[in-house]
């Protein structure tokens, strides 16, 4: 297919130390079972699913151990066979407590056939192939996790022109999504050629960051249908954010609050563009993913195929464990993956590496005030004005920094990356954030309940 | 089981910061080690041409700011912040604002003035309002008019010239007792003097003169008269990206248009252009004054504008010729500097996927 560059770019963003050499020449490994998996039941964004099997019960390779609760939720499924033992709950990746649904592996992984393969699946319908792909419980693997059954279906009169494939993987020390390119091309192009069908997408996109040059290479050698071509971003964080990549691609703006699909595009991560060829052509359902595991603080980084539910502990002890104390373990990557409490958090289906950060980069926190520099505001893809936003925080003007569009923030890092006063810009724009959620909750509650209020006394 | 493989030692303690988890590696104190990196070409020009005295000036000086930010922040109860080396920058840069006659008591309370009443007073770094070495500088100016203006006797009108140019060369020799009070004046002095009579300045500006104003071999603050080591002082600040082109370029591009106006509307008064650009401070007030990130405002556009601000002021007192001020470009920044918080209000950046203007929302 043909290769073109990039034809526009976003304004700012910066060049963190990639680091990816530390992986990214290990082929990815199959772990063999852990004595125990535990399964988060929210491993996407939205309301977790609920449980469906209860202690004791045994459960095959495949077998729905949770349902999507909800139209924003996805299912979860069951990474091997085996008994389930407890529900726990335990810390996820991002902090929250979450029920983990514990299972004692029998050894067998024997497999479900609760999802029939399609192997016709080109004479099958859009609505039955989105049906398979909310049924295998495919999120968002980029990081954000949103259902993939619902991204891919658009409310009426939102026509999608455009699919795009994000294998930029702008974040330093990752390699997962790179490996994932490398060694299963084939399965992610069925992949991109079942999404395109589902969207009716005319063109569609596959953007890669220049500093692939393999996987760009890979890509280029298939036989493409009209209308696909690889874009080469330049490497530049963060250009595997969805509004920022489609920018670059074909020069649209995502307007402020929007969706891709208000400029009729929708981006999909290239391992759930894999995830979902195996549901459709194999009917397996999302219970792995290619996990980088990385750092300085890691004996022997490398990439792992890892089932939802094994530990960070295991994944590290499979890269060699510790080479030397690590003082940050980071699930995701250093610009916006979550530091972790401990190494017994478990992977789920946005774990997208496991990295392990010696003290060369945690430094004592110790921010001065702002000197002025403007050096967050030339680097913020978004165009806010990160300094002026955290003063108005700092004094505690949430309307203040509402106004500044602190909304729009999506928490990339780079103003943070970039101050060299060391200010907690991203920590201040996450607490507006949270307040202006919950002030809005809490104005919708109040407006319920006045509504209610009215009908009843109506009906009086 | 961490402990048969030998390999996994048990994290004691896990930092669990907010996002993200690197950094690029800047720091104040760097970025301050770096703007006194840059001014070490100005200080050996200063050197060069005047002397040792301006090294005892500078030293004077910096260690007036240095304790002065000490016992500040010591009686403010506050955390010591001489080590980001900013009071020492303030130093530094208000000596090389200063003539290399000055006594070094006044250099000293100058320093003083900087910090204390420019600065701490105000919360210390990325509070000040205003430039503190400005502040510091314009304190001497107002109070010890009389040495912060007496130049060291410097021969920069004499122009070696070749025997067959037809004019006789002792004109150059300046007339007793005329001497005392005008040999003593900078370039812009004397066509400010001149100006106020409605003459000519009596000195020729030809190629060796802009030479002498290149290099720096001509009355002035210390700092200020070398272009040249200036200019390379700034090149190391871009360079380590320190500053960006954006303030240095406006600022001089601002000057260098509006004494082209002046060269348009009135021929034979106005000075040239390159006049205007090599003499007085304008080259350190753009690369080293006005570029100070704390007091000039956060976004491009707003630096833009606040730096065709600059360079409009600086050449209205350098022009007006009733004007008390031979130079503008301190008076210009500090007016300027307080303009800074309006221009950050004012200016509104076109953030990504906002909607067009005139367009329905």
């Amino acid at each position: 297919m043909r290769v073109v560059d990039a034809p526009y770019t976003f304004r700012g963003g910066v060049h963190p130390p990639e680091k990816k050499e530390l992986s990214s020449g290990s082929a990815a490994v199959e772990l063999p079972l852990p004595d125990l998996l535990k399964v988060p039941l929210s491993q996407h964004l939205g309301a977790p699913a609920k449980a469906v099997v209860s202690v004791g019960d045994h459960v095959r390779r495949g077998d729905v151990i949770g349902s999507a609760a909800g139209v924003i939720s996805a299912n979860v499924h069951s990474p091997t066979s085996g008994t389930v033992k407890a529900f726990e709950s335990l810390p996820s990746p991002a902090g929250r407590v979450v029920q983990h649904c514990v299972i004692e592996p029998d050894g067998q992984d024997e497999r479900s056939n609760e999802l029939a393969p399609f192997a016709d699946w080109e004479s099958r319908t859009p609505a039955e192939l989105i049906e398979r792909i909310s049924a295998a419980g495919i999120v968002g693997m980029g990081g954000a996790g949103f259902p993939t059954g619902v991204k891919v279906n658009p409310p009426p009169g939102k026509k999608i022109h455009t699919l795009v494939v994000n294998g930029a993987e702008c974040e330093p020390y990752l390699t997962a999504d790179h490996r994932l390119m490398l060694e299963k091309t084939e399965r992610v192009w069925t992949g991109i050629r079942i999404l395109r069908k589902i969207l009716g997408a005319e063109k569609v996109c596959i953007a890669i960051e220049a500093n692939k040059p393999d996987a760009i290479e890979l890509f280029s050698r298939i036989d493409s249908d009209e209308g696909v071509e690889v874009v080469v971003l330049k490497a530049r964080y963060p250009h595997g954010s969805e509004k920022q990549q489609i920018f670059a691609t074909m020069g649209f703006e995502v307007p402020s609050g929007g969706l891709p699909a208000d400029v009729g595009c929708v981006v999909e991560n290239v391992g759930t563009m894999s995830a979902v060829c195996d549901a459709v052509l194999d009917g397996k359902p999302l219970d792995s993913r290619y996990v980088s595991v990385t750092g300085e603080a890691v004996a022997r980084p490398g990439n792992f195929i890892a089932r939802c539910g094994m530990s960070f502990r295991y994944l590290i002890e499979a890269a060699g464990g510790f080479s030397v104390s690590p003082v940050k373990i980071v699930a995701g990557g250093p610009m916006m993956g979550f530091a972790v409490s401990s190494p017994d958090i478990y992977v789920t289906k946005t774990t997208s590496g496991i990295l392990c950060l010696d003290e060369r980069h945690t430094f004592e926190y110790s921010s001065s005030p702002c000197i002025g520099c403007g050096r967050c505001n030339s680097v913020c893809p978004m165009r806010l004005l990160p300094s002026e936003m955290a003063c108005a925080i700092e004094a505690d003007d949430i309307d203040g920094a509402a106004a500044l569009h602190v909304a729009d923030c999506f928490e990339c890092g780079s103003c943070s990356f970039s101050c060299p006063a060391h200010r907690p810009l991203v920590q201040h724009f996450r607490r507006a954030k949270g307040v202006l959620t919950l002030r809005r909750m809490q104005k919708k509650a109040e407006e319920d309940s006045r509504k209610k209020t009215e009908q009843t006394h109506g009906s009086k | 089981m961490s402990d048969e493989k030998g390999a996994v030692n048990e994290p004691s303690m896990l930092v669990t910061s907010s996002s993200p988890h690197i950094h690029c590696g800047t720091s104040v104190r760097g970025t301050m080690r770096d703007v006194l990196t840059g001014l070490i070409p100005p200080c050996i020009a200063a050197v060069v041409f005047f002397g040792l005295r301006a090294l005892a000036l500078i030293a004077v000086c910096t260690a007036a700011t240095v304790i002065t930010e000490y016992v500040c922040r010591k009686m403010m109860n506050r955390n010591n912040t001489i080590g980001d080396l900013s009071a020492a920058v303030t130093g530094v840069l208000l000596a090389l604002n200063l003539p290399s006659g000055l006594p070094f008591w006044q250099a000293a309370l100058g320093g003083v003035v900087s910090i204390a009443v420019a600065k701490q007073i105000f919360g210390g770094l990325g509070f000040n309002p205003f430039n503190p070495a400005l502040v510091g500088r314009a304190f001497l100016l107002i109070s010890f008019g009389a040495t912060m203006t007496s130049w060291t006797e410097s021969d920069w009108k004499r122009v070696e010239r070749v025997p067959e140019a037809g004019i006789s060369a002792p004109a150059e020799v300046p007339q007793p007792g005329y001497d005392v009070v005008m040999t003593t004046a900078t370039p812009l002095g004397e066509v400010k003097t001149a100006a106020k009579r409605g003459e000519k300045p009596d000195f020729v500006y030809d190629s060796q003169m802009r030479w002498k104003l290149f290099i720096g071999d001509r009355n002035g603050s210390m700092g200020e008269t070398s272009v040249l080591a200036v200019l390379i002082g700034a090149l190391w600040l871009l360079y380590r990206r320190v500053i960006t082109w954006h303030i240095p370029v406006f600022y001089i591009g601002t000057v260098a248009v509006f004494a082209l106006c002046l060269r348009l509307a009135v021929p034979d008064m106005a000075m040239p252009v390159d006049f205007h650009i090599l003499s007085g401070g304008l080259m350190l007030g753009a690369c080293f004054m006005a570029t100070d990130m704390v007091t000039n405002p956060v976004t491009r556009q707003g630096q833009v504008i606040f730096a065709i601000g600059c360079g409009i002021l600086t050449m209205i007192i350098r022009c007006v010729p009733g004007g008390a001020y031979p130079e503008g470009v301190s008076f210009a920044i500090l007016i300027m500097n307080a303009f800074t918080p309006l221009i950050n209000k004012m200016v509104r950046v076109h953030r990504f996927g906002e909607p067009k203007r005139g367009k329905a929302v």
